[in-house]
């Protein structure tokens, strides 16, 4: 890979937004005077992916991370704003290459219960990719998805097996065979271990880990676990109600957290050292719904920072204070 | 051939193999299932009898089945005193009730059979493109099923069959009319439900056009409702095929059909009750037999109820 490539991101983010629109039905509208609601899930994400990097997404539930995930793959299509894949905009890609997008782009969901069909064998399941990858041929499949088995920890045996025959983790690591399957580039990776226990978590991680070494994979990992994150991630990217509010590279962000929600955020990491523990930052309130968003900045309803009146009036901008390290803050001009 | 090799070394055992293997395992274990399960058992021999009773009717039945004798009428039952040569007795017109009734069943399990069929093709196709893509077509095909379920299916079809006029096919088209809305329902409300599933997301991003999701990702998932459903509305449709023929609206009355035989009675009650009895027996028992299947099948395919 040459200089010129090695600084272009693979996949660059651009004021994303995904707002979800409900109208009114006919009569709510007539005799209820119902008016249309619009629930932001993503509103104006900017973010550069970098080739064969892992990058963090944490945030509190319903901040929008599983939406942004889903919407890089192309499961949602964006309100506005622009992701574009290797310098190409995902909007411009025509049906017919479609193919190729979805082959590159991947996700692995956060659910192996119901990530998998229930009534298809493990076979079944990992045809379909390699029938997409125009493999047509039957017993060639069969031994691809044998290596593939074999590759995430399961044995070929299985691929008769249905997938109530699983653990949890066994089943993740379908789910993550079944997006090898189509020699992706970039995988999205929506809370992978969160609905598993912490020693499969691991086994989890690590197969994770393997993989992107092996593949020269590109991971955007979305978790509210912090200590995984930590682990995992080359760069994490903090989000709060529909927005990233602050990225840095890991042991900065840790280090050096600069936005009071990410300050909130680190302390409520579990310690044993009763010094921190007095220290925890307790937030006030819940998260604003995304349906009626503040004015100004987004935090300011909780911000235990908060200065003057521009917090108010004034949506902080995202700005680069240096080393890549990005802040959505007034405090921070 | 070095493929071949490889794959031995994969795979234990050839794929193929294990498949037919596991259709013929989940098979048995269906068996199994309703071995446990006596009501379920009970239904299903008690239809499998009627089947095979109506499919080899010619053999079976004793006397031709429309022939009339006006010397021999109204003869009782056995049990009620009358001969072997006609065990149900004869009706008003010397017919042999035991015959009709058998050749009765034909009509009754085919009717059913015929238009959950023609139900299902309508109602599934309708439901799962209503429930997958939403929007103004379902929203149209919704409120056209909310108007049909506003009317109470016996006068939908008296009013359907008053215009059509008596007969085998127009019954069916009347009867379908209204009973793919239940599928329609059903298969709309499974669909919506499976759709937001995780593995549908999956096969979306590994480039699935949408139809192949809805043929291969769900109807799999929802194909054990539509069976349950579909047995247990055989049952009902028998008794709607019953009722109108029953009201002179259904089967014209040179086809013997129950409902009709029923109706042939109605004015010998006091004195020659069988000619009205045994068919409405024979009505119940089947319908009995066939919710009795539906419900067990419903048990033994939802795997949440574990039978012991």
């Amino acid at each position: 890979m040459d200089e010129e490539n090695r600084n272009k991101p693979l996949v660059n983010i651009k004021n994303l937004k995904k707002h979800f629109i409900k109208k009114p039905s006919f009569l709510g509208k007539t005799l209820l005077k119902q008016k249309k609601t619009v629930l932001k899930a993503v509103d104006g994400v900017d973010l550069d992916i970098h080739q064969g990097e892992t990058i963090g997404l944490v945030g509190e539930s319903g901040c929008g991370k599983t939406t942004f995930g889903r919407t890089i793959v192309n499961l949602y299509k964006p309100t506005s704003g622009n992701i574009t894949y290797k310098g190409i905009n995902i909007r411009d890609i025509k049906e017919e290459n479609m193919k190729t997008f979805r082959q590159a782009v991947q996700i692995i969901f956060q659910n192996p219960y119901s990530s998998l069909n229930p009534r298809k064998t493990v076979g079944d399941i990992l045809s379909v990719p390699l029938k997409n990858r125009g493999i047509t041929d039957k017993t060639e499949r069969e031994v691809k998805i044998g290596k593939l088995l074999n590759r995430v920890g399961l044995a070929p045996r299985h691929i008769s097996s249905y997938p109530h025959q699983f653990s949890g983790g066994q089943r993740q690591r379908i789910g993550i065979a079944r997006a090898l399957a189509v020699q992706p580039e970039f995988i999205v990776a929506d809370e992978p271990v969160s609905a598993l226990d912490v020693s499969v978590q691991a086994q989890i991680i690590n197969l994770l880990q393997e993989l992107q070494e092996e593949y020269n994979l590109t991971y955007l990992f979305i978790a509210h676990d912090l200590s995984v994150i930590h682990y995992v991630s080359d760069r994490v990217a903090v989000m709060y109600l529909g927005k990233v509010v602050e990225i840095a590279e890991t042991n900065e962000l840790f280090n050096n957290s600069l936005h009071p929600y990410t300050k909130a955020l680190l302390s409520a990491i579990p310690t044993v050292d009763r010094k921190k523990r007095q220290d925890r930052i307790i937030l006030e309130g819940t998260v604003p719904t995304p349906v009626d968003i503040p004015s100004g900045c987004r935090f300011k309803t909780r911000c235990f920072m908060k200065k003057d009146k521009i917090c108010d009036v004034e949506e902080p901008k995202f700005i680069d204070i240096g080393n890549g390290h990005k802040v959505a803050c007034h405090l921070y001009r | 051939m070095s493929v071949h090799k490889n794959i031995n070394q994969i795979l234990p055992n050839d794929l193929h193999v294990t498949k037919t293997k596991l259709v013929l395992k989940n098979f048995k274990d269906f068996l199994k299932k309703l071995k446990k399960h006596p009501s379920a058992l009970i239904g299903a021999i008690l239809l499998i009898i009627y089947v095979t009773i109506s499919i080899f009717a010619p053999f079976i039945a004793l006397h031709d089945p429309k022939k009339t004798n006006l010397n021999i009428k109204m003869k009782p039952a056995v049990w009620n005193g009358g001969e072997w040569t006609y065990p149900f007795g004869t009706d008003q017109l010397g017919r042999d009730i035991f015959s009709r009734i058998i050749y009765g069943a034909r009509v009754s399990l085919l009717v059913g059979f015929i238009t959950v069929m023609i139900s299902i093709i309508i109602g599934t196709f309708l439901g799962c493109i209503a429930g997958y893509y939403m929007g103004r077509l379902d929203a149209y095909v919704s409120r056209f099923a909310d108007l049909l379920l506003a009317f109470p299916f016996l006068i939908f079809s008296i009013g359907a069959m008053a215009m059509l006029g008596p007969g085998f096919w127009n019954l069916i088209f009347a009867l379908s009319f209204k009973s793919w809305v239940e599928f329609f329902r059903l298969v709309r409300g499974e669909v919506l439900a499976e759709k937001t599933k995780e593995y549908v997301e999956a096969a979306k991003v590994l480039g699935m056009k949408d139809i192949q999701i809805i043929v291969s990702e769900i109807l799999p998932n929802i194909v054990h409702s539509i069976l349950v459903l579909g047995t247990l509305r055989i049952g009902y449709l028998i008794i709607m095929e019953a009722s109108l023929s029953y009201l002179g609206l259904g089967i014209p009355p040179s086809i013997p059909a129950w409902g009709s035989m029923i109706e042939g009675g109605r004015d010998y009650m006091f004195n020659a009750h069988w000619i009205s009895t045994y068919p409405g027996v024979v009505l119940v028992i089947l319908v009995l037999a066939i919710n009795m299947f539906g419900e067990g099948l419903r048990d033994i395919l939802d795997p949440r109820l574990k039978l012991e």
